[in-house]
């Protein structure tokens, strides 16, 4: 191992030995009980070379499929720009840490500002942390927190919001002893129901979380008006987000949101299975808010000379590290590199490239919606309000959804998420995402191989 | 809902790359030089994991596709999960935790959860945990629903088992604990320890923080211990990326299991897939199956280091670390608190307390002035127990050569300390910018989260 031990040497490990002052490596694990200790090696395979790891690895990745995958709901396939991944690869950014010491930590720093900042622009909102995991733990530290702020234990959820985040929300939840329920949508339009909203708020009330847009791609017509439900009645609102949706959509800081969270992993990172991913979580500037805040915020300062300006971590009282127990939060590692990325990405694509890109998603999602539609009968989507770039397909009186999904992984094209028994309203019914990964051809193609499955013409 | 403006920058690539180019220039990280963050596992990261976690076929997986779609991804992190189970000596591994506190969490609601199965969450509301732990661990038992009791350490630097043996009652549902401790201690009396916290029926939950100072030598699952968390980013090398992504799966013993988030990777014959079955599952803890690019990396790392290969890495962390600490302990102003004769392992801790009363001069300073050597001070002032604490962990990837260096730059330092401490006042003087307000930094009246708060 002396490649990467650069003591692993007998001379070397002899004089250091003689400097501690014992005889022998072993010295050093005495304390270390025998019937606890490990007889022999650990039973793991032969180590491989640096040359050899390549191949085992590919040889197993191979059995991955290639596919034109239509899959969105919280993380999307899309183009990530050769200078994010560039810039990401310099070791002083990869290969650092929590900068717990400013002074050598400023470009770490400075990029989780920009991207701070950045996030505030999109969402409309004051302050932003420096990241959480991703969208599911950010929606559930939003429910906490709106606990904590409102003193009251009960959370409301809209029910069309992703099945995997409302899984992680219900987790978090029980650990901290708050209700959640679920408030009805109205199925028809897709959105959630303002009347059972109304029935379902009372006074222990402590914050809704909805998604705009929701995880079945519908955009709620009048979010002020759910703001106001419940701000009337001193409960929060908290808002989940696709970001590339804030290019065209009105950022929820304008209508009353008082968190924002959402997955900031289509802002230049790559799916990889669903992870790592970065959790956006943005909130208004207000006092008792900003003391509850989860995460780590970095801030604009200045040097004690007061001859430069210099950026470091904020409000650091309200984390583990020096509140224990008592914190607004356990965590401590988060997604700085998918924060640094985002920011990289966010700059590269400036003001016009981000609408463009943004309505550009718009547009490909209505095509390839509008095209089922017209071309194959399918109701695409199934309800009646206005979507963004995923939206749903309802196949029934078709086939069987899943078998479709099966049936276009054999041609290459993967149709979607199924979504029949998580959203049983729109009966068979998968979830088709679109990025900037899809050309028109692929779009076409898709339409072509549905209709194929359904038997050709309606 | 039609919005007009955004505010997001104007520039053109030459400017970003310039403008990234030069930031990455004003932060220190491993491959800059020594950054013995005591309690982080600063160690070199092979760059074979980064070429390797950017394969395409990987890269671009969606995690809603098929299991059948991602068979190849699937049998890897299925073997990624075995290798740690053979490590650690428990019998099943989530990969979702995205990080160490977040697998901390994942295994305080698992104990919560198997007191509530059990009928007893209502009496078992205390989780004990040493005054020498991580923050996360009270925070994240606390966000478990836990009240926690702290255990103080006797004058050995162990957990002390007398206040234990007082502590534990049919009220305790857990005990965390880090082996070696954050002194770099190990607890010799684990087993004993184990026993008492099982004779009262409560679990004992394993932060794997220092798993590396022990990896191929010994095992939680043999000392007792019925839940582990681990962080891959510590142990097994994956870059820490300014501060995450890490990733922290939890593994767990017998019956325990079967509390383990879901879904959850098996095998069938010689096909992968997840299941749901788990019958007392706490439910998902990560929207879907965990931080994969960094699995990923872990998978590399133990392929390329082997059985020998770990259990060589600990004995070099724990060899480095005793050397770093017989080479400071000899200069004045510098002490070893808790037992001198117990050797330390992949970390130790000096308290630099005579050094600020017979010179005025804090730590703080002297980690300021570190950085003018070009050096990362080591961690400072934890953990609480120890007055003016530092922590250091120069990790097996360090040469003689550099920690000689920086031993000898910390004896200038304690020298200076005497002799121009005004030198160690103004520090740091050679880095991007100069010592920052900090309090003025978090003062609600000049305090500044983002430009846009500035704007308004």
């Amino acid at each position: 191992m002396r490649a990467y031990l650069p003591n692993d040497d007998d001379d070397i490990v002899a004089e250091m030995l003689g400097e501690i002052g014992v005889d022998s490596l072993d010295a050093l694990f005495l304390d270390v009980p025998q019937n606890i200790r490990i007889e022999g090696n650990l039973d793991l395979p032969s180590p491989v070379t640096e040359d050899e790891i390549k191949g085992v690895v590919e040889v197993k990745l191979r059995k991955n499929l290639d596919l034109t995958a239509f899959l969105g709901g919280g993380v999307w396939n899309q183009n990530v720009p050769a200078v994010v991944s560039h810039l990401l690869s310099r070791g002083e950014f990869l290969t650092s840490y929590t900068p717990y010491q400013p002074e050598i930590s400023q470009g770490i720093i400075q990029a989780l500002f920009e991207y701070q900042s950045m996030v505030c622009q999109l969402t409309g909102m004051d302050v932003a942390n420096s990241s959480m995991y991703d969208w599911g733990s950010a929606a559930a530290e939003a429910v906490l927190m709106a606990s904590r702020v409102t003193h009251r234990g009960k959370a409301l959820i809209a029910s069309n919001i992703g099945p995997h985040r409302r899984r992680v929300i219900e987790t978090y939840a029980r650990g901290a002893g708050i209700n959640v329920t679920a408030v009805e949508a109205d199925w028809e339009a897709g959105t959630l129901d303002l009347e059972k909203l109304k029935e379902d708020i009372d006074d222990k009330t402590s914050s809704l979380y909805v998604e705009i847009p929701s995880y079945i791609g519908s955009i709620e017509p009048s979010p002020r008006d759910i703001a106001e439900l419940l701000h009337d009645r001193n409960a929060l609102l908290i808002v989940g987000v696709d970001p590339l949706s804030l290019g065209i959509l009105k950022p929820p800081g304008q209508y009353g949101a008082d968190i924002v969270v959402g997955e900031g992993q289509p802002l230049g990172s790559s799916p990889f299975l669903g992870g790592p991913l970065l959790g956006i979580f943005a909130t208004r500037r207000e006092r008792e808010i900003l003391r509850q805040i989860p995460g780590r915020i970095m801030g604009m300062t200045k040097t004690l000379d007061r001859s430069q300006r210099a950026f470091t971590m904020i409000l650091q009282t309200r984390e583990q590290h020096i509140r224990r127990e008592r914190a607004t939060s356990n965590i401590c590692t988060n997604e700085t590199l998918s924060a640094t990325a985002a920011a990289i990405y966010l700059s590269l694509l400036g003001e016009e490239g981000f609408r463009r890109l943004s309505e550009d998603l718009s547009h490909r999602a209505a095509y390839l919606s509008k095209k089922l539609r017209k071309d194959v009968g399918l109701s695409s989507p199934p309800y009646s309000g206005s979507f963004y770039r995923d939206f749903l397909v309802s196949f029934e009186g078709t086939k069987k959804a899943g078998q479709l999904v099966r049936q276009g992984i054999d041609r290459g094209v993967l149709l979607g998420t199924e979504t029949t028994h998580a959203f049983p309203h729109y009966g068979e019914s998968v979830l088709t995402g679109v990025s900037d990964v899809h050309t028109k051809e692929d779009l076409d193609r898709y339409v072509e191989i549905v209709k194929d499955l359904l038997g050709g013409d309606p | 809902m039609i919005r007009r403006e955004i505010g997001l920058p104007r520039v053109s690539q030459p400017q970003i790359v310039r403008h990234y180019t030069r930031l990455s220039q004003m932060n220190f990280g491993v491959d800059t030089g020594t950054y013995p963050l005591g309690s982080c596992t600063m160690k070199y990261s092979p760059k074979i994991m980064e070429k390797i976690a950017a394969h395409p076929q990987v890269k671009h997986l969606h995690p809603d596709q098929p299991v059948d779609t991602v068979q190849g991804i699937l049998e890897i992190l299925h073997e990624l999960a075995g290798f740690l189970e053979e490590i650690t000596g428990m019998d099943r591994f989530s990969l979702q935790p995205a990080a160490g506190a977040q697998g901390e969490l994942t295994g305080a609601l698992m104990i919560r959860e198997f007191n509530r199965s059990r009928g007893e969450l209502k009496i078992r509301r205390e989780m004990i945990i040493p005054d020498s732990a991580h923050g996360t661990n009270p925070a994240s038992a606390r966000m478990a629903g836990f009240a926690v009791v702290e255990v103080p350490s006797d004058e050995y630097g162990y957990v002390d088992v007398e206040a234990l043996k007082s502590v534990l009652s049919h009220r305790t549902a857990g005990m965390m604990l880090t082996n070696p401790n954050t002194l770099g201690i190990f607890e010799k009396r684990i087993r004993e320890v184990a026993d008492m916290t099982h004779e009262v029926g409560a679990l004992l939950y394993y932060d794997g923080a220092n798993l590396n100072a022990i990896a191929g030598i010994a095992r939680p699952g043999d000392m007792g211990f019925d839940l582990v968390h681990l962080n891959l980013h510590k142990t097994f090398g994956t870059p820490h990326g300014g501060g995450g992504p890490g990733s922290g799966p939890v593994g767990a013993k017998g019956e325990m299991t079967d509390y383990l988030p879901t879904p959850i990777i098996e095998r069938v014959g010689d096909r992968y897939r997840f299941t749901n079955s788990l019958k007392h599952s706490i439910g998902r803890v990560h929207p879907y199956h965990g931080n994969i690019a960094v699995l990923l990396r872990a998978y590399v790392y133990i392929r390329l280091y082997g059985a020998e290969g770990l259990r060589r890495a600990a004995e070099i962390a724990v060899l480095n670390s005793n050397y770093m600490k017989a080479r400071l302990v000899k200069l004045p102003g510098i002490e070893l608190p808790f037992h001198p004769e117990i050797p330390r392992k992949h970390e130790f801790v000096a308290s630099f307390e005579s050094l600020r009363r017979e010179t005025g001069v804090s730590l703080k300073e002297v980690a300021k002035r570190l950085m003018d050597r070009g050096f990362h001070p080591p961690t400072v002032y934890f953990p609480l127990i120890v007055p003016e604490a530092f922590m250091a962990e120069p990790t097996e990837t360090e040469s003689k050569e550099e920690i000689d260096r920086y031993c000898e730059a910390l004896a200038q330092i304690v020298q200076e300390a005497r002799t121009q401490p005004e030198k160690i006042r103004e520090a740091p003087r050679e880095t991007s910018v100069s010592r920052i307000d900090e309090a003025r930094a978090s003062r609600p009246s000049t305090m500044i989260p983002s430009y846009t708060w500035l704007k308004k």
